[in-house]
């Protein structure tokens, strides 16, 4: 019941001790990751938003290059000059010097007929007619067009830029055509780590470059719409159940919408590392913390164990004190009662044989038989006085008196307290005794307690037929003298030897032993300034060797 | 016959009696009274040179008796006789001049022994102080 108690309390201690060190830190981590996870999470949107709109920014530049050049050459060559084919070969020659990017020029007036023409497609585009074509109807009325990609006689995905020219009461047209490929450069510089792409889509989500994976020009974007986009954004979308991180960038000149798409997986790699090495940090304090709390804990416990045993032990001891105090008070009392009639009686009998020392009374025929009653009747007295004052000598060694004694002889009168019922049990005892042993100041009743409660130990452990082995000696090293106390015992198994000494320890049946035998002789010892030490062997017995300084 | 004079004082007149009767037939020159007071009387009427005194009497116990004894005639010698074994009141009576100190029931020859022992103390110190 007990040990159920202390269980309760300790996993009590160490649950309390858990829960206000585990739980803070663990709300910490979470604050910290989640923060630190909102903060990256903005912070790489941003930077997406940003590659968004510098992209289209370039694209939108590229764009208003063209368009400059252009509207340059249209604004400062006469129609006259630019309807010679050779010229315009000439001019086309020196732009495309500057910029690779045009693919062919071409002049047509207000009715759509080309002009003049200088590129590779000559013979195809020498009289074609723009009138019906939605673009020529377009830059007829705004003067500035850029298309959308399309594919064309050429195969390969071109746009045109055409600008307007008035001259007095009529216009004309300069169309030139430009590759998709330096779009396509510009575009391609934003497909970021393995995962990233990036690709233009027009007004109505169609594809105007070929993106890293899935989908080709003029087809449909496999990406969220973000066709309606007028403004840079970033956001985390799912796309058939992938999270993919996309930010948008406007090309103004065209309304074209520029979309970056990367991989989380990419992108929040060192979010994750960071969490991994939280968690795994987090885990470590845990295991540390449960660690501490365990092994403080049980340290606690066992000091609280054993405070609490000190505590019963002492508390057995004065109990036991008291108990033997108010057992000597009795015992001398019995003593005293009986020891004077029994004065009495030895008194008239030494009368009775006095008498019989006298002359007239040894003629008595029965003279032989009084005398002998009268032997036996002062025997007797002799053997109750024994008894009498080996009561009166128990009861004073109750209180503790220092005194000079012999320890033999203590040892001695121990040993006489049990050999009626070492007698009876058919042990043996047998006493070695150091012939020359010092005096030593010590007390008494207390060393008594010490042989009565070993010896009756050994009887104990003996149980039947069996030897006690007494034996004293000076040991001049240390100037203490030795008692050893050994029996033929069965001996006490070595898991065992060194809780022999603690209180309550007890291998006898319920109720025949306290456990405080040898804890009291042990105590005793030490106020005594002496100590007790013990060696037992399985089967062939237990020593105990007492030993008390010569004072 | 001795040459010293006993006194025995005991509340337990059996005892009494029969020590006394005892010691009248080995030729000492005896008595016995039975409390403290009339031991007192005796000291003056018949100065024993040793007397011996139970500890444990009713009235006048043995403790004071021997303080008395002690203030009027120092030289007398007192052997203490008791049935009980308080190392206390041994201890007192020796402190207070006492010569020995016997426990009930003491052999006879035992006692006498000692009542002689008592006597050459005595002679001793009279000795000493007639010098």
């Amino acid at each position: 019941m007990e040990r159920e108690y202390y269980k309760k309390l300790r996993w009590e201690i160490i649950l309390t001790i858990l829960a206000f060190s585990v739980i803070p830190l663990l709300i910490l981590g979470a604050v910290i990751y989640y923060q630190f996870n909102q903060s990256y999470y903005t912070k790489i949107m941003e930077d997406m938003k940003s590659m968004a709109e510098n992209h289209s920014s370039s694209i939108d530049l590229f764009l208003d290059e063209r368009i400059s050049q252009l509207n340059s050459l249209a604004h400062t060559i006469p129609l006259e000059k630019l309807r010679d084919e050779a010229y315009l070969e000439k001019v086309f020659n020196i732009i495309q010097a500057r910029s690779r990017s045009f693919l062919d020029l071409g002049i047509i007036d207000q009715e759509g007929s080309q002009l003049a023409y200088v590129g590779p497609y000559y013979a195809l585009m020498k009289s074609a007619n723009y009138k019906d074509e939605d673009w020529f109807h377009a830059v007829m009325s705004t003067g500035v067009y850029v298309s959308d990609v399309f594919l064309g006689f050429r195969k390969s995905p071109h746009f045109i830029i055409a600008v307007m020219v008035r001259e007095g009461s009529r216009s004309w047209i300069l169309r030139a055509t430009i590759d998709s490929d330096i779009i396509e450069n510009i575009v391609r510089a934003a497909w970021v780590g393995k995962m990233g792409d990036a690709f233009i889509i027009d007004s109505e989500d169609i594809l105007q470059t070929k993106p890293r994976f899935g989908g080709a020009v003029l087809q449909p974007a496999l990406a969220p719409d973000f066709s309606k986009a007028t403004v840079p954004q970033a956001e985390e979308i799912a796309v058939n159940g992938d999270q993919g991180l996309f930010a948008v960038g406007i090309i103004k000149l065209k309304k074209w919408v520029l979309v970056i798409r990367e991989d989380p997986r990419d992108q929040f790699t060192p979010l994750l590392r960071t969490r991994s090495l939280m968690v795994l940090i987090a885990l470590g304090g845990v295991a540390l913390i449960s660690i501490g709390a365990v092994l403080s804990t049980r340290s606690m416990m066992n000091e609280m164990i054993n405070m609490e045993r000190q505590k019963a032990a002492s508390e057995e001891m004065a109990l036991q004190e008291s108990k033997m105090a108010a057992l000597g008070k009795m015992a001398a009392g019995i003593a005293h009662e009986i020891n004077n009639p029994l004065a009495v009686i030895g008194e008239k009998a030494g009368w009775i044989k006095d008498l019989l020392k006298m002359a007239d009374v040894s003629k008595n025929e029965n003279f032989q038989e009084i005398a002998a009653a009268v032997n036996k009747i002062e025997y007797h007295i002799n053997r109750a006085r024994t008894v009498t004052h080996r009561l009166l000598g128990f009861a004073r060694q109750m209180e503790p008196v220092t005194e000079i004694l012999n320890i033999n002889t203590v040892l001695e009168e121990s040993v006489a307290f049990l050999e009626n019922e070492a007698r009876y049990r058919n042990i043996d005892i047998q006493a070695d005794y150091a012939l020359e042993l010092p005096m030593t100041a010590s007390d008494t009743g207390q060393l008594q307690q010490v042989f009565l409660n070993i010896l009756n130990n050994a009887i104990d452990a003996i149980g039947k037929d069996g030897e006690i082995h007494l034996k004293t000696r000076h040991l001049a090293k240390n100037n203490e003298i030795g008692i050893e106390i050994s029996d033929s015992g069965p001996g006490i198994p070595k898991e065992m030897l060194n809780k022999i000494f603690d209180p309550f320890f007890t291998t006898k049946e319920v109720g025949k032993g306290t456990g405080l035998g040898l804890s009291i002789s042990y105590s005793i010892m030490e106020k005594l300034g002496g100590r007790i030490m013990v060696a037992s062997e399985e089967d062939k017995g237990t020593t105990f060797t007492i030993y008390s300084p010569v004072r | 016959m001795e040459k010293f004079k006993v006194l025995i004082v005991d509340d337990e007149l059996d005892f009494l009696e029969t020590i006394v009767k005892r010691l009248r037939a080995r030729n000492i020159e005896v008595s016995g009274v039975e409390s403290g007071y009339l031991a007192l009387e005796a000291l003056d009427s018949s100065s024993p040179d040793v007397i011996i005194l139970d500890v444990k009497m009713p009235g006048m116990d043995g403790i004071e008796t021997l303080r008395e004894i002690k203030k009027k005639k120092p030289l007398t010698e007192v052997i203490m006789l008791t049935g009980h074994a308080s190392v206390e009141s041994g201890i007192q009576g020796m402190q207070l001049g006492a010569f020995d100190y016997l426990m009930k029931p003491v052999a006879l020859d035992e006692l006498l022994e000692k009542v002689r022992q008592a006597y050459e103390r005595k002679l001793i110190q009279e000795g000493q102080g007639s010098h």
